[in-house]
């Protein structure tokens, strides 16, 4: 058994995140973690497989990037805004570069962490029959059911490489809290083989509101990155940014704009700090 | 008075307000964002005080004080009856069976109530790659009912779908049944020109309402598929100044407004 390491959000994404990696930035429109994927966009990862139940915003700067070879995924857009200009330019067109996907429905992406995170190689649900889902996914299977025949689905486990979650706090030895909506979080980083969390802040002992707890054992490296899920929001910290949502529809839709964006406000930045102070410097900026 | 000065309610608005007298007060309803979500919220604030919003991030029992922009917003979990996990929502909540109501938007249909929310176009090579699946399969094979929101065009409402991405009644008839779905299926789709409901044998779905001042011819040319019209076809009640003052409320409340 070891414990987390309390690190650098830089030194974890260059221990952790290598070329071609499978990697799961979870998060269910609360605690994304944004700053850990600006982290790895700014180190020049390349060739990563992104997994995530919800890709938004940060997964559009990702692929928009380059940084992405193939996408396993459910649900793909701005919520409430509109299209993903980055990810649709990348399945439509190919630009900046193609994009593999694998995708499954918001059901099966969870059965399939579940199953991970239980040590099982799938995961069983009603789902799937009549879609035209399975005849794109090699991981989705029909089954009957021992006991009674009926035609279930199996799905296979997903065990990423690394995942990646954000959460209000970590005590001094590593033990993680989350509290609000938990997403999907917990069963994310139990199903990868490591883990890297982010957290608002450390303090002495976890609050008493936390609803989640992961273990210190079960986490490979935590960082301190205050707000660091902004544009997304963090429980009884700071809100959800919808205007930064709203914004990055003008921002992402045109090539160029967008690469300047990132230029500017990613890879020209030396850490998430100082992407924060742009963003408040800018009309995109926070609300 | 009306807000805003309009009394003329807009085909959208139309549509929001029929979707949401579907909801009975007490009805246990997935919600999906955007009109949907809308509609929930103001079934809600007026026939239907008791309803339960169910949000795919896990917040059981929401009542926002303004529309979502988000199906994860704080404001949905700080006024939740419960929150839970993502695997816990749709396993012990939807997939056992608890949902009344599923409200489910598409961007394309065909005549047996079947989605398309995936591509327009090839799946490998699309001309539009669409968000994708998300809760839809599930929420349109599990819930008691689905009612259908979304805009009428040759576009959306075709005659062979892109993509199945969610099963309505399959190939109509009982074929639906017999692929062992849990929930009823579509029941309902409502759009900006009118209403349709599924023929009770062969499942197509039929125009059985237009909505004020829209023809029935205007609602077939709209099909890219032979849309019958029920003998009977009803012309949908006028939103009363009540539910519109209510819904231009709830909108200028909205989240970027």
């Amino acid at each position: 058994m070891s414990t987390a390491e309390i690190t650098t959000l830089a030194d974890a994404v260059a221990g952790l995140v290598h070329d071609g990696a499978t990697i799961a930035l979870e998060g269910f429109t609360h605690l994304i973690p944004y700053a850990a994927g600006h982290e790895i966009l700014r180190q020049g990862r390349a060739g990563l497989t992104l997994v995530r139940m919800t890709p938004d915003v940060i997964y559009d700067q990702m692929i928009g990037a380059g940084a992405a070879d193939r996408m396993i995924f459910s649900w793909g857009g701005n919520p409430g805004v509109g299209s993903l200009h980055r990810f649709r330019d990348a399945v439509e067109h190919g630009f900046p570069r193609p994009l593999a996907l694998e995708e499954h429905s918001h059901a099966g992406m969870a059965t399939r962490y579940v199953a991970a995170a239980s040590g099982l190689p799938f995961g069983v649900l009603r789902g799937y029959l009549g879609t035209d889902l399975p005849r794109y996914s090699p991981d989705i299977a029909l089954l009957a059911c021992p006991f009674t025949g009926e035609t279930l689905t199996a799905v296979r486990a997903l065990h990423p490489d690394v995942t990646v979650v954000h959460a209000q706090q970590a005590d001094r030895r590593g033990n993680v809290g989350i509290w609000g909506i938990p997403g999907v979080q917990k069963e994310a980083v139990l199903a990868a083989r490591r883990s890297i969390v982010t957290v608002e802040e450390v303090v002495d002992s976890l609050d008493s509101r936390c609803t989640v707890v992961l273990p210190s054992w079960v986490v490979t490296a935590v960082a301190a990155v205050p707000h660091g899920a902004h544009p997304s929001y963090a429980h009884d910290y700071y809100d959800r940014d919808n205007r930064f949502y709203a914004a990055w529809d003008a921002i992402s839709r045109d090539r160029d704009t967008f690469a300047d964006w990132l230029r500017r406000h990613v890879l020209d930045t030396d850490d998430f700090g100082e992407h924060l102070q742009l963003l408040a410097e800018t009309t995109a900026g926070r609300a | 008075m009306i807000p805003n000065g309009q009394v003329r309610p807009t085909a959208d608005e139309v549509m929001t307000v029929v979707a949401a007298r579907q909801l009975g007060d007490g009805d246990v309803c997935f919600v999906g964002i955007g009109l949907p979500s809308l509609a929930a919220n103001l079934a809600r604030c007026l026939h239907a005080p008791n309803a339960v919003l169910i949000y795919e991030s896990g917040t059981i029992g929401a009542k926002p004080s303004r529309p979502p922009l988000s199906i994860g917003d704080g404001e949905l979990a700080a006024t939740a009856d419960a929150v839970v996990g993502v695997p816990e929502i749709f396993a012990y909540w939807l997939q056992a069976g608890r949902i009344d109501v599923g409200f489910l938007g598409a961007a394309q249909i065909d005549r047996f109530g079947n989605i398309n929310t995936t591509v327009v176009g090839d799946y490998l090579r699309p001309t539009v790659r669409l968000p994708g699946a998300g809760g839809a399969p599930e929420i349109a094979s599990s819930a008691r009912q689905t009612i259908v929101i979304l805009r009428q065009s040759r576009r959306t409402f075709v005659d062979r779908l892109d993509f199945r991405t969610s099963v309505g009644h399959l190939d109509g008839g009982d074929s639906r049944q017999a692929l062992g779905m849990p929930g009823g299926g579509p029941t309902l789709v409502i759009t900006d020109l009118g209403v349709l409901r599924p023929d009770p044998v062969s499942r197509e779905f039929v125009l059985v309402a237009v909505h004020p001042d829209v023809g029935p011819v205007q609602a077939v040319e709209a099909t890219g598929w032979p849309l019958k019209v029920a003998p009977d076809l009803a012309v949908t009640e006028s939103p009363t100044v009540a539910e519109l003052r209510e819904l231009r409320e709830l909108r200028s409340l909205g989240a970027l407004a």
